[in-house]
């Protein structure tokens, strides 16, 4: 029998259903785990342990008690330490919140401990989730298990690497720019950004509101329909949260895709993709196309400017977003006071604060300012409504597009970390879905060099279960 | 051609919607006044990190109700704005607000309202109406200038605020609190704000003069306070003028304690609030049907009720118009009538007595003891002779300090009218027996008679019947005139 921390989410939840394993076993098993490999990869900012302990020892005692225990129980999930988890401290991989214990559960935390999940830590990021190398963390980078010298990706790498590494079965990220689908390229996992407004944002800490959601990371596209049927739904508590019905994601999953209407952007292939990138994905198309899908080459024309309106608009919101950490109420503070209390905040956040958080909030502070918002912000607003209608149009005849979650293999740590331009041109292919507010989903397409590529696949507003009946059959096909 | 000096005043009334239980994007209870500081917060209005706000759907309906009432356009979608700066008071360090360029929309837009000054109709035109969150409490142990450190108390940050901007054409500070307080009139009858509740109500002014530049005026708690900011920025930047210096364009600060206004900072300090749509909330969507709905459901407002009160009652326009000027006088005046009050004297003795002991005392009409059935019953006593005109003015200013019923203090101070002929011929008595030489004056001189009413009106206190008095007066000096030889 395999150790019980290499079982997928849905294989645990079986076992310990049919109490073929205990949940104490397994979650054991995890921390067991986690304590062997996690010195190297250094995924965790913190874990919990002790209480995760407790509760996986409560499920087995209602599965005694013949009690019911929930979708996820037993199941061990990693979560992003930019979603609030109840008394766990919860940084954003910053100093400015390196002690920061919050006092309530963010939505999907809830949705998981309701359905018997066993939440055992909180997982590195790049700072407030800017970046894609998970390089930028207060705490120190997070290192990719494929390739250690190498990055996970980001910025939830530390959510990616712990499914990679069979430190939890699942683990949940954030996408503002592509932070869940970069790192589960660069680790050969499946994660999934979805609709804006499908999963409730209540506890998520905010770097850019309007682009941004919680998405679930897996081993497999059973587990990340499964996860993401457990968290999606609507929630009160977040005004941009849709109240539609959400189903069984796992019920829309088959082994093939006959009728399936396949659009690839040349934009996706185009300058700064490297070739065998581009190759392996191909490969990857003419799978989708032996599985019954067909494909038709089409053009984005938009897209070129895609990559600018999404970090004006970004960094214009996480401007705003980020002016509350100023260490009067929580959060890192200096000892002496300054003169006053303008200065004392400009010291707290001076120091607070990472190199490229600061850039981005001055360069969002820049956009936004008088004169220049009509020139920078509003003009943003506008390019990004004309990519939106260009998408929707574009699904008027197609099912999905595909394409490389990113242009690149995952790269040497340091590498591009003193080169923002660099880091950020790696983006290109996840922001259109962020701008545009439709689902996408990575799904691990091959190896090149022994390094991970994965594939994207995006779909119209609120159509996830194509995105996973995509990846299911294409995960398949690879299997065998 | 304007004179020199002459004034433009426009106003941005901040009205707390008070009849709201809760805060403007959160749960928590809006009612913060004598609460434990910091004790109605949750992590919404702290601006806790992951917090979201959510519209209060109430504030948006009382909102819709006071642009009906200014005659506003309301906007099938409105939007909501940060408005960015650093500032303890302020938990995000960006206010959720409105704003009507960048593309913003606020919740209404335009309208006007109408107010009388010396019986004169002036018509004030407003130019937007705003929702938004208010900023914590400072307090400052001690004063501003000596208390070594500052206190926040959040517990009213995020409750929800309703600015009203005019356009800048009120002429004096006189005009501006007549308008401030036909507002506040207006909201107290549509339910949605109590302004005599402390910081209820509060005020920024602009003013400026001809030839000088546009000052703006901050930190107005009250109404008098706006009148009085006023007059004193008038004769600051009047003065200014003459000596032939400039008005710089700034924001000062009212301090109230010293009645002086402050330079807060000059055009080149003005703040940058970086305004952008808020992208946690979505547009605001007000259907038609809806105002509709709202519309058909308003109370009567001021003007409407003024105009009933002259239908109804008769009363004279200034008084209906001074009557309706604040919603409790016009309750209290109503409630008097329905108690069996005479309408006309119900309104005179308000008109006259009980709203200038108010005035005197600098108290709100909430504020004086006396009760609908204690005036009314005094009215009754003056009425039916108990007592007469004279001692009722004395009776009910008791009446307000104590609250005390009219007959307790008439009875306690045997203040009862002196109607017997048998004890006024007493008091007559003494009077010709006091005042020899007046009574001699008196015989041929009609003057001097009164002088000798006066005097016995002074020795009972007023209690006299003064047409019995002035028959038995007759009477005795006739008497001696006959004696006479």
């Amino acid at each position: 029998m395999p150790e019980p921390y290499s079982l997928s989410a849905r294989e645990v939840s079986e076992r310990i259903r049919f109490r073929e394993l205990s949940a104490e076993e397994c979650v054991a098993s995890i921390f067991q785990r986690i304590r062997e490999v996690d010195d190297d990869l250094h995924a965790f900012v913190s874990l919990s342990e002790s209480s995760a302990l407790e509760r996986a020892r409560e499920v087995d005692r209602r599965l005694r008690e013949g009690k019911n225990v929930g979708r996820l129980a037993g199941v061990t999930v990693a979560v992003k330490d930019n979603i609030c988890t109840e008394g766990l401290r919860t940084t954003c991989s910053s100093r400015m919140l390196e002690n920061f214990l919050p006092l309530y559960n963010a939505t999907v935390v809830e949705r998981l401990l309701r359905e018997g999940a066993i939440i055992v830590g909180k997982t590195n990021m790049d700072e407030f989730a800017m970046g894609s190398s998970t390089e930028s963390s207060y705490f120190g980078p997070t290192r990719n298990p494929w390739d250690k010298s190498r990055v996970p990706g980001g910025s939830s790498g530390g959510s990616a690497v712990t499914v990679a590494a069979d430190e939890a079965a699942l683990a949940l990220g954030s996408d503002t720019g592509g932070s869940v689908r970069c790192p589960a390229s660069f680790c050969s996992v499946v994660g999934l950004k979805p609709t804006y407004g499908l999963v409730s944002r209540y506890g998520l800490i905010a770097y850019a509101n309007s682009l941004e959601q919680i998405g679930p990371l897996a081993g497999d596209v059973y587990d990340c329909a499964l996860l993401l049927s457990v968290i999606a739904g609507h929630d009160v508590r977040d005004g941009t949260s849709v109240d539609i019905r959400v189903d069984d994601y796992t019920k829309s999953l088959g082994d093939d895709l006959r009728g399936l209407r396949v659009g690839v952007p040349k934009e996706f292939f185009g300058e700064g993709v490297e070739e065998e990138v581009a190759k392996i994905v191909w490969d990857g198309i003419h799978n989708l196309e032996e599985l019954g899908a067909s494909y038709e080459e089409l053009s984005l024309p938009t897209l070129r400017y895609a990559l600018a309106t999404y970090y004006l608009i970004a960094m214009s919101e996480a401007s705003s977003n980020l002016a509350r950490y100023d260490g009067l109420r929580y959060g890192y503070s200096e000892k002496a006071l300054a003169e006053d209390w303008s200065k004392t905040f400009s010291r707290n956040r001076m120091t607070g604060f990472g190199p490229e958080v600061r850039r981005r909030i001055i360069l969002g502070t820049y956009a936004l300012s008088a004169g220049y918002y009509d020139r920078y912000y509003l003009k943003a607003l506008q390019v990004r409504t004309l990519i939106k209608e260009e998408f929707e149009k574009t699904f008027k005849g197609f099912d999905v597009i595909v394409g490389p979650t990113m242009p690149v293999l995952p790269f040497k740590m340091g590498e591009k970390i003193d080169d923002p331009l660099a880091l950020y041109m790696c983006d290109i292919l996840t922001v259109p879905a962020n701008l545009v507010g439709c689902p996408a989903i990575s799904i691990p397409c091959g190896f090149v060099h022994d390094l991970p590529v994965g594939m994207q696949a995006v779909a119209p507003f609120f159509r996830e279960e194509l995105l996973f009946r995509v990846g299911f059959a294409f995960e398949g096909r690879l299997r065998r | 051609m304007k004179n020199l000096g002459e004034a433009v005043i426009g106003l941005e009334t901040h009205c707390q919607l008070t009849s709201l239980k809760s805060k403007l994007f959160c749960g928590c209870s809006a009612n913060y006044r004598g609460r434990s500081p910091n004790t109605l917060v949750c992590p919404v209005c702290l601006g806790l990190p992951g917090s979201l706000p959510v519209l209060n759907r109430r504030a948006v309906e009382l909102a819709v109700m006071v642009a009906l009432a200014l005659k506003s356009k309301i906007p099938e979608r409105s939007l909501f704005f940060r408005k960015n700066y650093y500032y303890p008071d302020m938990p995000k360090n960006f206010q959720i607000s409105q704003y009507d360029k960048s593309g913003g929309v606020p919740i209404a837009v335009g309208g006007s309202m109408s107010f009388r000054v010396d019986g004169e109709e002036r018509t004030v035109e407003i130019l937007r109406v705003q929702l938004e969150e208010d900023p914590a409490r400072l307090l400052y142990p001690g004063s501003i200038d000596t208390s070594p450190y500052t206190l926040v108390d959040y517990n009213r940050a995020g409750v929800a605020l309703l600015e009203i901007v005019t356009k800048p054409v009120l002429r004096s500070p006189r005009e501006a609190r007549l308008f401030l307080q036909r507002l506040r009139s207006t909201l107290e009858h549509l339910g949605v704000s109590d302004g005599g509740l402390e910081g209820a109500m509060r005020c920024d002014a602009n003013i400026s003069l001809a030839g000088g530049k546009r000052v703006e005026v901050k930190n107005i708690s009250s109404f008098k306070e706006v009148e009085r900011a006023l007059e004193f920025e008038i004769t600051r930047q009047r003065s200014l003028l003459a000596r032939g210096k400039g008005v710089a364009m700034e924001t000062r600060h009212w301090d109230e304690v010293k009645r002086v206004t402050v330079s807060l900072r000059v055009k080149e300090e003005e703040h940058d609030y970086r305004y952008f749509p808020e992208p946690d909330l979505v547009p605001v969507v007000i259907p038609r049907k809806y105002v509709d709905e709202v519309g058909a459901a308003m109370p009567e407002l001021p003007d409407a009720r003024r105009d009933r009160f002259i239908d109804e009652y008769g009363l004279p326009l200034y008084d209906a118009e001074v009557l309706t000027s604040e919603k409790a006088l016009a309750d209290f005046f109503e409630e008097c009538v329905r108690l069996g009050g005479d309408a006309k004297k119900v309104s005179n003795w308000m008109m006259t007595d009980f709203l200038r002991w108010l005035r005197e005392e600098d108290l709100d009409v909430a504020d004086s003891r006396v009760t609908t059935q204690n005036l009314v019953e005094m009215i009754r006593l003056v009425e039916d002779g108990t007592i007469s005109g004279k001692i009722g003015k004395s009776v009910l200013r008791e009446m307000m300090k104590t609250g005390k019923s009219p007959r307790e203090i008439i009875e306690a101070e045997g203040l009862l009218r002196i109607d017997s002929e048998e004890e006024i011929s007493r008091l007559v008595d003494r009077v010709i027996e006091e005042k020899p030489k007046a009574v001699q004056d008196a015989l041929t001189d009609e003057k001097a008679v009164n002088f000798l009413i006066g005097q016995l009106m002074r020795l009972s206190r007023g209690r006299t019947d003064p047409t019995l008095a002035n028959k038995v007066m007759r009477e005795k000096l006739e008497a001696l005139r006959q004696r006479k030889p």
